[in-house]
C-alpha cells in the first residue's frame, strides 16, 4: 500500500479517498518501511539526514575509512566506479575552465553578467551526471556548468548571458529547463514534469536545484510538499554555498541542516560534502535510483561554498573574511579529486594533458562564439508572445519595421557612402 | 455530435465514455433547455477530458467536492482521481505545477478557488505561464488555462470578490477571456483549452447560477466547426443588442447590467448598442470602434477599479481610433478606486443601471 495521497499509484486509483481508514496507514511505506526492516531504524532515522555529512574523500585527497564515511544503517552509499570518477573529474576541469573563461569575458564586455559556479564545480557536475537520458535538469541561474555537462552546447547555454536572447537552447530536445532567476520557481516546473511523466507511466525522475537562501522562498515549501503528496519522482537538490549574495545562511534558516527539513514533508534528506565529487555521485546516484524505483521525492544539500562573489557586480570582500575564503579554497573539489585519482593511478600527465586541452577547446569555443556579433532581429520581439500574433503585435511589428525603414533610409541619404 | 466523435477518436475506455455521454445527456435533451453558466463550464470540460487525454483538472476541493462553486462536479467520477483531482493548499504550487505539466505534453486546467486567492500564484503566472513561450523563442508552449471565478455582486466577505483581470491583462503573454452568457462560458473555456497558449479565464462568478436558453449539443457541433474552420471567438467581440445612438462597452459581469441599461434607455427612447467585449486580451478593436464610429458615443463599464485598468485601456483604445467619429468624450463608470466593499456596501460600489443611464446622459447630446 502506498501513501494515503498517492492517488496515483498504479493500482490504487481513487483507493486513498474512499478509504475511510486511510489515515492510519502507514506513511511512504515502500522504502522506509525496507529501511527499518533491514536496518531497525525508525522511519523518522530513514527520513532524517545522517549526524554527519556524507563525505568519502577527504579534502587532502584521501579516501575516508568506511567507518568515517557518515554512513549510518539506512544511509549506505556505494563508492561509484572509477570510470564514472573519472569522467566526473573531467568535467570538473572542463567547468572551471568555464567559469574563469566566462568571468574573463564578463571583465571583456563579451557578456552582461556571469554568476560563476567557481568553487561549486564538484556539484555542477554530479548533479547533470546522476541523470539517465530521459531525465529532466531544472537549473538555476548559477548552474551553466551542470546545464553543459548535461550536453547543452556552451555558447547555446551562454545566451542568456550574453543578451540576445533569454535563453538559447531547446529545453524540450535536452530535457533542461531553462535556467531559472525567481529563485524556486523552476522546483515546481521540476513537480510537473515529473507528475505529468508518472501519470503516463513513464519512468522520468527530474532533479531540481535551488541554492541555501532560496529556501527560504515559499515556492521551496510548495514543490517539496506536492512532491511528497503525490509522491512523484524528484530528486530537490540544494547547493548550500552558504551566501545568498551577501546574507549567510544563519539569517535565512535556524534548522539542524536544511537536510532535515525533508523530515516535515515525509521525505528522506541528506547532505553531503559538496566539494568532494565522490560522495555527491553516490548519494545522488542513489537517491535517483532510489526515485526512479518510486521511493518518491528526496532532498539533498550540499555544502559548498561560492569562493567568487555573487556576480561581477558584486563585492563580496563587504560581507566576508579572505580568511574564510581561503579556507574554502584549501577544500577544492578538483586539487582532492586530482590526487585521489593520480593516487590510485587512474590519472598521469597524459590524461591530465588530455583533459586540460579537452578544457581549453570548450573555452575556445566560448571565446570565439560569444566574440561573435549575433545579429539580432527587432521582429522576433513580436514573434514568441503567443502561438499566432494578435492584431495588436501586428501592429506593434509594423510600427517598428517602419520607424527602422525610415532611420534606414534617413541614414543612406546623409551618408550615401555607407549605404552603398 | 462531438461526445460520439470523440469517442471513436479512441483513448477512452467504453465506461468512462458510457458516464461522459449519460452525464452530458443529463445536461441538454434536444433543443434549447435552461442552462447554467455552471453547468455549461462544467460540460465543456467534461467535453474537453473526453476528447483529448492528456486534458487535466486541479484546484483546491475541485475532485470529490466538485469545487466550491461545483464547476468541477462529477468530473473525479467520470474520469478518476487522475484526470481530475485534488492538490495541497497552495496556488503558486498549482500553477506551477500546470506550468510543469504543460511543459512535457499535458494541457492542465486549474482552478483558483476566488479572485483574490490567486495572488499566491502571481509570480508563476507573470514570470513563466506568460513568458515561457517568449523566453524559449518558441520551443516551450504552455498549453493551460487559469480559471478564475472572479467579480462581486454576490455578499461576499472581503478578498472574495476582486476584479482581478487588469493585472494579467497588462502581462504580455497572456490571453485573458471574460465570458458573460452561458454559450459563451462554453464554447470560450473549449476555446480556451484547444489554445496552444496560456489562458486566463474569467469567470463572473455572480452569473454562474443564470440560466440561458442554450442547445447544449449545438454548442458542441460549433465548437467542432469553428476548430475545423480554424475560426474562433478568440477576440472577436459581440455586439449584445444592437443601437444606434450611443454604444455600452462591457465584458463579464457588467454585461447584463449594460443590457438592462439599453432596455431602460429604449424606455426612454434611445437606443443603446451593447458590446459583450468577451475576449480582452487579444481584443477586438475592431468590432468595438465599428460601433463607436456608427454611434458617436460610448460609456464603458467595468466593476474593477477605474485606475489603471482594462476600462481605461479601452477608452484610450477606442479615443485614439475613433476621435473623429465622437460627439463627446467617452465615459467610464467602473467600481470606485476603494478596496472591494464589504457586503452591506457593495451596491454603492457596483455599476449599476441608474449610474450607466447617467453617464450616457452626460455624452453631450444637446450639441
Amino acid at each position: 500500500m502506498t501513501i494515503s495521497a498517492d492517488h496515483t499509484a498504479p493500482g490504487q486509483t481513487g483507493q486513498g479517498r474512499q478509504s475511510p481508514d486511510h489515515s492510519e496507514e502507514p506513511r511512504n511505506e515502500g522504502p522506509v518501511a525496507e529501511a527499518v526492516r533491514k536496518f531497525g531504524i525508525t522511519a523518522e532515522d530513514y527520513m532524517l539526514p545522517a549526524r554527519h555529512q556524507i563525505q568519502m574523500v577527504d579534502q587532502h585527497g584521501n579516501l575516508k575509512p568506511h567507518s568515517e564515511q557518515g554512513a549510518e544503517p539506512g544511509h549506505e552509499y556505494p563508492l561509484p566506479g572509477d570510470e564514472e570518477l573519472l569522467a566526473a573529474y573531467e568535467q570538473l576541469v572542463v567547468g572551471r575552465r568555464v567559469n574563469d573563461q566566462n568571468s574573463a569575458l564578463v571583465r571583456q564586455g563579451r557578456m552582461a553578467v556571469y554568476p560563476s559556479s567557481h568553487g561549486q564545480e564538484a556539484c555542477q557536475v554530479a548533479a547533470a551526471l546522476c541523470l539517465s537520458e530521459g531525465d529532466w535538469l531544472f537549473p538555476t541561474y548559477r548552474d551553466s556548468v551542470a546545464v553543459m555537462t548535461r550536453g547543452v552546447d556552451p555558447v547555446q547555454t551562454m545566451t542568456l548571458f550574453r543578451g540576445d536572447w533569454h535563453s538559447g537552447y531547446d529545453s524540450a530536445k535536452y530535457k533542461v529547463g531553462i535556467q531559472c532567476t525567481p529563485l524556486t520557481t523552476q522546483l515546481l516546473h521540476g513537480v510537473g514534469v515529473a507528475h505529468a511523466a508518472k501519470l503516463r507511466g513513464e519512468d522520468t525522475v527530474v532533479l531540481a536545484m535551488c541554492g541555501d537562501g532560496a529556501t527560504s522562498e515559499g515556492d521551496f515549501h510548495e514543490a517539496l510538499n506536492f512532491a511528497a503528496v503525490f509522491h512523484l519522482p524528484v530528486v530537490f537538490f540544494v547547493q548550500n554555498n552558504q551566501y545568498a549574495i551577501s546574507v549567510p545562511l544563519a539569517h535565512q534558516s535556524v534548522a539542524p541542516s536544511l537536510a532535515h527539513k525533508a523530515v516535515g514533508y515525509g521525505m528522506a534528506g541528506e547532505r553531503v560534502d559538496g566539494n568532494d565529487v565522490v560522495a555527491l555521485l553516490a548519494v545522488l546516484d542513489r537517491a535517483v535510483k532510489l526515485a526512479r524505483e518510486g521511493s518518491g521525492p528526496l532532498l539533498v544539500e550540499a555544502h559548498t561554498y561560492r569562493m567568487q562573489a555573487h556576480t561581477n557586480a558584486d563585492d563580496a570582500t563587504r560581507y566576508r573574511q579572505d580568511s574564510e575564503v581561503a579556507q574554502w579554497v584549501a577544500r577544492d573539489p578538483l586539487t582532492r579529486m586530482k590526487t585521489y585519482l593520480a593516487d590510485k593511478g587512474l590519472l598521469n600527465d597524459d590524461g591530465e594533458a588530455r583533459i586540460a586541452e579537452k578544457a581549453e577547446a570548450v573555452a575556445t569555443q566560448l571565446r570565439n562564439g560569444l566574440s561573435e556579433d549575433v545579429p539580432v532581429d527587432p521582429q522576433d520581439l513580436f514573434k514568441y508572445v503567443f502561438s499566432t500574433p494578435t492584431p495588436q503585435l501586428k501592429e506593434q511589428s509594423a510600427l517598428l519595421a517602419d520607424e527602422l525603414a525610415r532611420e534606414a533610409s534617413a541614414s543612406a541619404s546623409t551618408n550615401p557612402e555607407s549605404a552603398k | 455530435m462531438s461526445t460520439v466523435t470523440s469517442a471513436a477518436n479512441g483513448n477512452v475506455s467504453s465506461a468512462t465514455a458510457r458516464a461522459a455521454a449519460s452525464a452530458a445527456a443529463t445536461a441538454e435533451a434536444t433543443g434549447p433547455q435552461p442552462v447554467t453558466m455552471a453547468k455549461a463550464l462544467n460540460t465543456a470540460m467534461a467535453d474537453a477530458m473526453h476528447s483529448d487525454k492528456s486534458v487535466l483538472v486541479f484546484g483546491e476541493d475541485v475532485g470529490m467536492l466538485g469545487g466550491v462553486f461545483r464547476i468541477t462536479d462529477g468530473l473525479t467520477k467520470t474520469f478518476g482521481e487522475q484526470r481530475c483531482f485534488d492538490t495541497p493548499l497552495a496556488e503558486s504550487g498549482i500553477v506551477g505545477m500546470a506550468v510543469g505539466m504543460a511543459m512535457n505534453g499535458m494541457r492542465p486546467v486549474v482552478e483558483m478557488q476566488f479572485d483574490a486567492f490567486a495572488y499566491p500564484a502571481f509570480q508563476q503566472i507573470v514570470s513563466h505561464v506568460a513568458k515561457m513561450h517568449n523566453r524559449t523563442k518558441g520551443a516551450l508552449k504552455l498549453p493551460m488555462v487559469i480559471r478564475v471565478p472572479y467579480a462581486g455582486g454576490i455578499g461576499g466577505v472581503e478578498h472574495h470578490c476582486d476584479s482581478s483581470e487588469s493585472y494579467y491583462a497588462h502581462t504580455a503573454g497572456l490571453k485573458v477571456f471574460a465570458p458573460a452568457t452561458v454559450a459563451d462560458a462554453y464554447l470560450m473555456l473549449r476555446e480556451a483549452i484547444d489554445s496552444d497558449d496560456p489562458v486566463m479565464f474569467m469567470e463572473p462568478k455572480k452569473l454562474y447560477w443564470s440560466k440561458d436558453m442554450v442547445d447544449v449539443e449545438a454548442l458542441r457541433d460549433q465548437h467542432a466547426a469553428n476548430a475545423e474552420a480554424g475560426t474562433s471567438t478568440e477576440g472577436r467581440a459581440a455586439v449584445a443588442r444592437p443601437g444606434t445612438d450611443a454604444t455600452l462597452i462591457a465584458y463579464g459581469p457588467t454585461v447584463p447590467t449594460a443590457l438592462a441599461a439599453a432596455a431602460a434607455a429604449a424606455e426612454e427612447g434611445r437606443s443603446l448598442e451593447v458590446i459583450d467585449v468577451r475576449s480582452i486580451v487579444p481584443f477586438d478593436d475592431e468590432t468595438v470602434c465599428a460601433s463607436v464610429r456608427k454611434t458617436g458615443r460610448a460609456v464603458v463599464i467595468a466593476e474593477a477599479h477605474g485606475f489603471a485598468s482594462v476600462s481605461s485601456e479601452i477608452v484610450a483604445r477606442v479615443q485614439e481610433r475613433c476621435f473623429h467619429y465622437l460627439a463627446a468624450p467617452i465615459r467610464r463608470v467602473t467600481g470606485f478606486d476603494v478596496p472591494y466593499p464589504a457586503p452591506k456596501l457593495e451596491h454603492y460600489y457596483l455599476p449599476g443601471v441608474d449610474r450607466i443611464l447617467d453617464a450616457v446622459d452626460d455624452l453631450q447630446w444637446e450639441d
